[in-house]
């Protein structure tokens, strides 16, 4: 059940990307920073969380599961240190998957070469 | 020429042919589906191992960001967007290839100039509206004492 | 002397002609429907070098020495290289002239710049002022993509309406032989724009500067579509292709019947992913110096019109939120 909910939550937030490529000019980068923004919203309400307690994997995998870790990671950082919070939560929060795309990426430049499609 | 900016561009609408919806759709739900799927699989297994709920997620974001850096490293990324569209940009993966991918193409220019400079060439705007609007945010709930 | 018909129509008097020319091309297009026409082709897209860029000046240079080996010539019995390519500042064609000790004419009218040189090296020879000028030019897939797109492993998307950079490169060597296939005259194009935004729609972008061209040449020749064997644009596409039988037929001029279009010739568009068709550079120039000029040469089609176009924006104009501008320069062949 958990897993069917992942694919059909995951899938439909991929749908609505899809959606919003084939419907409107919009690029790929914009959508992504929509998206991004759309999670740190829900969030900020407090409705991500129930979320991915609900649909699992498939709240957490898309990129809107990077906004609402945004949002948390502001939150806690902000009752952790006080205002200061407000700038270092957001990096915080988000430490684990940017510094893990760097190196990794790094590494795949390091090791293969441009190529055709 | 007769045309005017405003009739060629109903002209050029009418020759265009639109993106096959019908099949582009149904793609990016079953392939992002099917990453979130491998997605809660991970979460399955780390949690099996003894990983709290939270940090489950954080190693299934982590190997799924590891797996899209070393398919796109493949040039095997790009090749399963082809049919997926936003089934493979939504995920956190594409924004793992989003990042793989400038560093690998702009090697050719030298580590420092090609890799380093160029590596958020895509994902970029991502991370800057990203932080920004989290700081925003942070400045709401501090202020009016949310948090 | 050339003699001037029209505001930018020039007719040649001392019929200087194609002395001979070559194309070499990339795997894809070697799979392709022309991919026996090609002199040369290569499976690794580096083609031995370390960038794409460097891949293309090699093609440029194979495909300039190709065409002086079919006349018996070598670099030092040219004159002068009128040459161009896509990448910033024409750098794949200086480099690939670099070391010669011929004169040297970079050009850029993006994917026009075949027609281009080679109308400029026919009024050269025309008017006496050169005895032998290479009319080349080039693009390269991976090289353009990085250059106005996306990375290449970067899985973004692709609309429909957008078209294929070619791999390849072709050479024409123009002189004085008395041998078809003839340069009989040139229109220089307009810069036209009709406010196409899209980069991934070219061919629309480039069909009304296609239309000015072919209508112009027509009006300043009192010639209609019939009088030709075969009007040839270089890389609309399927879209722009339509929008310019179109434009046409609004001003009662018809070419359904005898056009046809580079970028659709070089592909399969159904079975190569190619979108639209094909495009760049290279793309008019292979189709051009293969299958068009060995037809002209042996008399299948005696009256060719080439109009090879481009679209003049570059990544910073698009991003600076403004519409794409384009040119077309024609060349009609004799048998």
């Amino acid at each position: 059940m958990e897993y069917l909910k992942a694919f059909i939550i995951g899938g439909l937030i991929c749908a609505i990307g899809q959606i919003l490529i084939d419907y409107t000019k919009l690029t790929a980068a914009r959508i992504l920073v929509m998206f991004v923004i759309t999670g740190l919203i829900l969030g900020g309400l407090g409705w991500y969380k129930p979320f991915i307690d609900w649909a699992g994997a498939g709240a957490v995998v898309p990129i809107t599961g990077f906004g609402s870790a945004l949002a948390k990671g502001v939150k806690q950082a902000i009752e952790q240190k006080g205002p200061l919070g407000i700038l270092t939560g957001g990096i915080t929060g988000t430490a684990a998957g940017i510094s893990a795309a760097m190196f990794f990426g790094m590494i795949a430049a390091v090791l293969s070469k441009p190529g055709e499609k | 020429m007769n045309e005017t900016a405003k009739s060629y561009d109903r002209m050029v609408k009418k020759a265009s042919p639109g993106t096959k919806s019908g099949k582009t759709i149904p793609s990016a739900f079953c392939i992002g589906g099917l990453i979130c799927l491998l997605g809660q699989a991970l979460i399955n297994i780390y949690e099996h191992y003894g990983a709290a709920s939270e940090q489950a997620h954080i190693y299934t974001l982590l190997t799924l960001i590891f797996i899209s850096s070393l398919l796109t490293g493949f040039g095997v990324y790009n090749n399963i967007a082809k049919y997926a569209g936003a089934g493979t940009l939504v995920p956190i993966t594409g924004f793992a290839n989003a990042i793989a991918a400038p560093a690998i193409e702009f090697k050719t220019e030298g580590f420092i100039i090609g890799i380093g400079t160029k590596m958020f060439a895509v994902a970029g705007p991502v991370i800057v509206y990203g932080i920004s609007a989290s700081i925003l945010y942070g400045i709401v709930i501090y202020v009016f004492g949310l948090h | 002397m050339p003699q001037k018909i029209g505001k930018t129509t020039i007719k040649t008097t001392q019929m200087p002609s194609i002395c001979a020319y070559a194309a070499v091309a990339g795997k894809k297009e070697g799979e392709g429907p022309l991919g026996k026409h090609f002199d040369i082709l290569y499976k690794d897209p580096n083609i031995g070098q370390k960038s794409f860029e460097q891949a293309e000046s090699v093609m440029q240079k194979d495909a300039v020495n190709t065409a002086l080996k079919k006349a018996g010539l070598t670099l030092a019995d040219i004159d002068v290289i009128l040459a161009g390519d896509l990448i910033n500042q024409c750098t794949s064609s200086a480099y690939a002239a670099r070391g010669s000790d011929t004169g040297f004419l970079g050009l850029y009218g993006a994917c026009s710049t075949m027609a281009q040189s080679i109308a400029l090296a026919a009024l050269l020879v025309d008017s006496g002022a050169l005895t032998k000028a290479m009319a080349v030019t080039s693009s390269h897939f991976c090289a353009a993509e990085r250059q106005f797109r996306y990375p290449l492993e970067y899985g973004g998307n692709i609309t429909p309406t957008s078209q294929w950079t070619v791999t390849g490169s072709g050479a024409a060597l123009v002189g004085i032989s008395g041998e078809p296939p003839f340069i009989k005259a040139v229109t220089i194009g307009k810069v036209q724009d009709l406010g196409v935004k899209d980069v991934n729609n070219m061919g629309a972008a480039m069909a009304p500067a296609a239309y000015d061209t072919i209508k112009t040449y027509l009006r300043d020749t009192g010639s209609e579509p019939r009088d030709y064997d075969l009007i040839l644009t270089g890389d609309l596409g399927k879209v722009g292709s339509l929008l310019l039988i179109e434009l046409l037929s609004k001003d009662n001029i018809d070419i359904s019947g005898n056009h046809k279009d580079c970028g659709m010739m070089i592909f399969d568009i159904e079975n190569q992913d190619v979108h639209s068709g094909g495009s760049g550079c290279g793309c008019s120039a292979v189709v051009l110096c293969s299958l068009i000029l060995s037809n002209i040469r042996q008399s299948v089609w005696k009256n060719v019109l080439f109009a090879a176009t481009g679209a003049l924006m570059s990544p910073m104009s698009v991003q600076q939120g403004e519409t794409i501008p384009a040119i077309s320069h024609l060349i009609h062949f004799t048998n």
